[in-house]
């Protein structure tokens, strides 16, 4: 008797930004439409995300910043992605994100980005059409 | 695309995208997930499997945080599974137990995985042996278990454990009651976390009378503990508690329970393929919904059915 | 206060009303809701008359401003005698760029000042800290030792301006810090004038900037009401948050009693420390949001004064009035502002700012436009101060105290509030108290359902917010604005500042202070002299906070969605 397959997801906060009212309220939204949520909490190291992806073997990683250190902490998370060969999981990012930083960091694997005042049901659905489809 | 094999063979090196992989599937439970448990067992049977359950508020999280930072501290290997419910309703879960584990989450010798119950009765326990398997496999040294103390489910996961910890706190209302009565008489080990608070001691004496009124005659006398997570108080003294239980295992009566352990799996597992196949096959020749009908109707009653099923089969096997 | 007859009198027209001017008009115009409601989940009547507030008393529910129970306000004259403080909350970059933003300010009429931290700062860090990569002025200015905060009030004296520290966690090292500045300014201790936000409890289920656990925590807290009441008698040793609480999800009754309960334990645990309850109460202030529900704000401010007068008179027996008065900062809502149509968002802090003078502050910082996209621009930031600025001396409204007082709407909203923000107090006293509080995740758990709750309404449109989920624009039609940026070179000068300063200072000086230091926090003794000391020293923050950080443990917040 197979289990139903469920998306995992990474909910994390890399850096020293507080503000977790978002991802929390991404990450429940995301719960309620029956997808696996891990949350790693506040301050975390690229580090320390990567190797959670790994552990966890998350499909879908969801970034949440609002100190305006994405654009030295995204790439640094990318790159240890790489080099973990975790290139297959779909990362999004949210938060306070300038547009002028956005298309730099869709260069380097960020499929989307979801500012303030983006519906909950668009990120749902955006998971649920792009996350990967692991063999 | 690795092979079954290779990917057996990553998790027996240790490599932890294999782990994680093999973990994976065991959670999909696929036909896949039997063939690597087969692949995997011969490397099983070293880890000790610590269960650690008790309601929420008790501080377990914290206490797991503070037992990983002893156990490494002895140089032991730890593999975490944490488990949380999935809703009934939406299927999704959230699994919020790693946060506290976070620190240990860049440590090479610690994995961390975090497991919804996903709703398939008897599922997650199943799934859960199989990831302790897979942690066995890769050398994990103590392998920690954690659940909520509320449900069914999370006394079928606790069996899975050599040494039970139910841990609980004190002002958390009907503790006691708050716990399955399953999961009381499966505990090994007792523990009071928040031992610093004002009733605390109250706590200790209220649970070593109902422990008293339940006696049975064990060889094990499960103790009760005092812990402050917070300051790491007590952990040492419950690290070598764990210990002097896997010793206990280890010999004499300890070692029929291990026994007792493989029976019920392997009767588990019996019963399992049993029921696939069986119930499979009438799928297949279109009689299970008849069944069903007849059931339903009262024609015949669900054990009767089952007799008359397994009885024919049998004997067609024997034709065969 | 009204006639018994004159109600009734009242009563039988409403019902007639309601038989036949009413249905005419709900028959052909329905309402545009079934049930109108505020953030606080109270019903809003369709009109509000004497019958609502039925038992009112003048003396006993309002009285004179100045006077208990102060709901009028804590001054006597108000905005009459004095407006209230515009005081711009500001920072980021080094501490030169910040010192140059304050006299930007100060030239454009702010009259106080508030320094915005950057996160390294803010949880204790320096900036060479690999926890500090990327984030170095990027949201305040980055102060890692005494000498940046010398650069940053260079040409700045310290008894002529008075200057709010938003800092917690590490609050008695900056407060040490501007102390040292005044102490080298030759301004005499008594004479410097100004707020630590200093508040940790509700770092613990809201803002979240916390480093050590809450006990100790809170003993810090504790130390600098001790410190300050016998050593700083201008100086606001607390502001005691709510804006925060409201960010993170709660809505106004939530955040007006989770407001108040840290305050009634704040209190709680100085007097454990033998101070008398009139020796530090006077300097116990108060920092509000200022939300888009214009008449639930008002309400709360208000019922917050009275609140808190009643609290301090009957649950601590204070006799000084002082001890008694609300005083309170407020700021404009930051997650109310939108990213898109920024523009718009001048309009949503007027109205916000509007509520908090008619509320009665003592202070305002009102956001910038850009609130939603980076950090204020100079040009942003004026416009903010010219809000005020233009409420002040234009529309009229600070020239009489409390002009919605005997509204039947507003004073009724005032007594709800008042009434349900005493129903969470008793439910928090049930409990246990704050701790007990948050170690059941009850605060955590009331924010993440409000916030859950806010976020469904906007996204099924059962709530509007103007160009995000109606009246929206193509991108292309969006205004573009300038956006300040942080100059990453920021990062690097601190570093190098940072590298010379603890080459050119005495380093065994500052080994011994911090042995010191570090005894004198195993002894649970009132740290503050000895943090002066340090950072006289020109021990860094990171390093004064490394030792307490071994002292208390760091701390893990509990996760409620």
């Amino acid at each position: 008797m197979s289990s139903e397959r469920k998306i995992r997801v990474l909910i994390a906060k890399p850096g020293l930004d507080s503000h977790d009212r978002g991802a929390k309220i991404v990450a429940r939204a995301l719960r309620d439409a029956g997808m696996e949520v891990i949350y790693t909490g506040l301050r975390q190291t690229p580090e320390q995300i990567v190797e959670t992806v790994l552990q966890e073997d998350v499909d879908v990683l969801g970034l949440s910043i609002l100190s305006g250190a994405h654009m030295a902490l995204f790439p640094r998370i990318m790159e240890l992605m790489k080099k973990k060969g975790l290139n297959d999981v779909l990362v999004f990012a949210g938060g306070i994100i300038p547009e002028e930083d956005v298309p730099q960091l869709k260069k380097i694997g960020i499929k989307e980005i979801f500012g303030p005042g983006t519906p909950l049901q668009t990120i749902i659905d955006f998971v649920r059409n792009n996350a990967p489809r692991k063999a | 695309m690795r092979s079954l094999e290779q990917l057996a063979q990553g998790v027996v090196n240790g490599d932890k995208r294999s782990i994680a992989r093999a973990i994976t599937l065991i959670e999909n439970n696929g036909e896949d997930a039997q063939k690597l448990v087969s692949l995997l067992y011969p490397y099983t049977g070293k880890a000790h499997i610590v269960g650690i359950t008790g309601p929420g508020g008790s501080g377990k999280s914290t206490l797991i945080e503070k037992l990983i930072s002893e156990l490494r501290r002895r140089g032991k290997t730890v593999g975490v599974l944490a488990t949380d419910p999935s809703s009934p309703f939406t299927g999704g879960a959230f699994l919020g137990d790693r946060i506290r584990m976070q620190k240990f989450a860049t440590d090479e010798e610690v994995f961390i995985r975090s497991m919804a119950t996903r709703n398939v009765p008897g599922g997650i326990a199943k799934a859960t042996k199989d990831a302790v398997n897979v942690l066995d496999a890769a050398g994990k040294d103590v392998i920690i278990v954690e659940t909520v103390g509320a449900g069914q489910a999370e006394v079928d996961i606790i069996k899975v454990a050599h040494t039970v910890v139910v841990v609980f706190a004190p002002g958390l209302g009907d503790e006691i009651q708050a716990i399955k009565a399953g999961i009381m008489e499966i505990a090994d080990i007792f523990v009071l976390n928040k031992a610093d608070l004002e009733n605390a001691n109250r706590a200790v004496t209220d649970l070593k009378a109902s422990l008293e009124l339940n006696a049975q005659e064990k060889a094990w006398k499960p103790p009760v503990l005092k812990t402050v997570a917070l300051t790491g108080e007590g952990i040492e003294q419950l690290v070598n508690e764990i210990f002097e239980h896997k010793a206990f295992l280890e010999k004499g009566e300890g070692a029929s329970k291990r026994r007792k352990w493989v029976e019920t799996e392997l009767v588990e597992a019996i019963k399992q393929k049993v029921a696939d196949l069986i119930v499979d096959d009438l799928k297949k020749r279109k009689v299970f919904n008849e069944l069903v009908e007849k059931v339903m109707n009262r024609q015949v009653d669900p054990y009767s059915a089952a007799s008359k099923i397994v009885a024919e089969t049998l004997l067609s096997a024997k034709k065969d | 206060m009204f006639k018994r007859e004159k109600l009734e009198e009242i009563a039988a027209n409403e019902e007639c009303w309601k038989q036949t001017t009413l249905p005419k008009w709900l028959s052909t115009r329905p309402e545009r809701k079934p049930v109108f409601k505020n953030t606080s989940e109270f019903e809003i009547k369709r009109v509000y008359t004497p019958l609502d507030v039925a038992d009112f008393d003048y003396m006993r529910d309002l009285g004179f401003p100045g006077e208990y129970p102060f709901t009028r306000g804590v001054h006597a004259t108000m905005y009459r005698g004095r407006l209230w403080t515009m005081r711009q909350f500001s920072g980021f970059g080094t501490a030169e760029q910040t010192n140059r933003r304050f006299k930007y300010l100060l030239k454009e009429g702010e009259t106080g000042l508030s320094i915005a931290f950057d996160y390294p700062t803010i949880m204790g860090y320096d900036s060479d800290h690999p926890m500090a990569r990327g984030e170095v002025g990027k949201c305040g200015v980055a102060v890692s030792s005494l000498k940046d905060m010398e650069v940053l009030f260079d040409g700045i004296p310290l008894d002529k301006v008075t200057t709010s520290m938003t800092i917690n966690g590490p609050a008695a090292m900056l407060l040490a810090m501007y102390i040292a500045v005044g102490d080298k300014q030759g301004v005499p201790r008594e004479q410097l004038g100004g707020t630590t936000q200093n508040d940790m409890l509700k770092e613990f289920f809201a803002q979240k900037l916390c480093i050590f656990p809450p006990k100790p925590s809170v003993k810090l807290v504790t130390d600098i009401i001790e410190y300050c009441a016998r050593n700083l008698p201008r100086w606001n040793p607390i502001s005691i948050s709510g804006y925060h609480i409201r960010e993170a999800g709660a809505n106004a009754v939530q955040e007006l009693a989770f407001t108040l309960y840290d305050g009634i334990t704040y209190v709680e645990s100085t007097l454990e420390r033998g101070l008398k309850v009139d020796d530090f109460a006077p300097r116990l202030s108060f920092f509000f949001a200022a939300h888009n529900d214009f008449f639930e704000e008002i309400a709360k401010f208000r019922a917050a004064r009275r609140l808190w007068a009643k609290i301090m008179r009957e649950r601590f027996h204070a006799k000084n009035p002082r001890s008694m008065w609300m005083r309170m900062h407020v700021q404009t809502s930051g997650c109310t502002l939108t990213a898109q149509q920024p523009l718009n968002n001048v309009i949503r802090v007027t109205i916000q700012a509007l509520a908090a003078v008619l509320g009665g502050t003592q202070s305002l910082h009102t956001n910038s436009f850009d609130e939603a996209l980076a950090l204020p621009s100079e040009l942003a930031v004026r416009i903010a101060l010219r809000t005020q600025q233009i409420i002040a001396h234009e529309s009229g409204v600070a020239n009489t105290v409390d002009p919605l007082a005997g509204s039947y709407y507003v004073e009724a909203l005032t007594n709800e509030m008042e009434e349900k923000a005493m129903e969470y107090i008793q439910k928090i006293d049930d409990m246990g108290g704050v701790y007990a509080a948050i170690e059941k995740g009850f605060f955590q758990h009331e924010i993440a359902r409000s916030s859950y709750k806010y976020q469904r309404e906007i996204d099924s449109k059962e709530r509007i917010i103007v160009g995000v989920n109606e009246y929206t624009v193509e991108e292309g039609e969006m205004e573009t604005i300038p956006i300040l940026k942080i100059d990453p070179k920021v990062e690097e000068e601190q570093i190098a500042r940072l590298q010379k300063l603890k080459r050119e200072r005495d380093n065994r000086k500052v080994k011994e202070v911090l042995e010191k230091l570090h005894y004198s926090a195993e002894k649970n003794e009132n740290l503050m002299p000895v943090i002066i000391e340090a950072v006289k020293a020109y021990a860094t923050l990171g390093e004064i906070c490394d030792v307490l950080r071994a002292v208390y443990g760091e701390y893990k917040e509990l996760i409620v969605i």
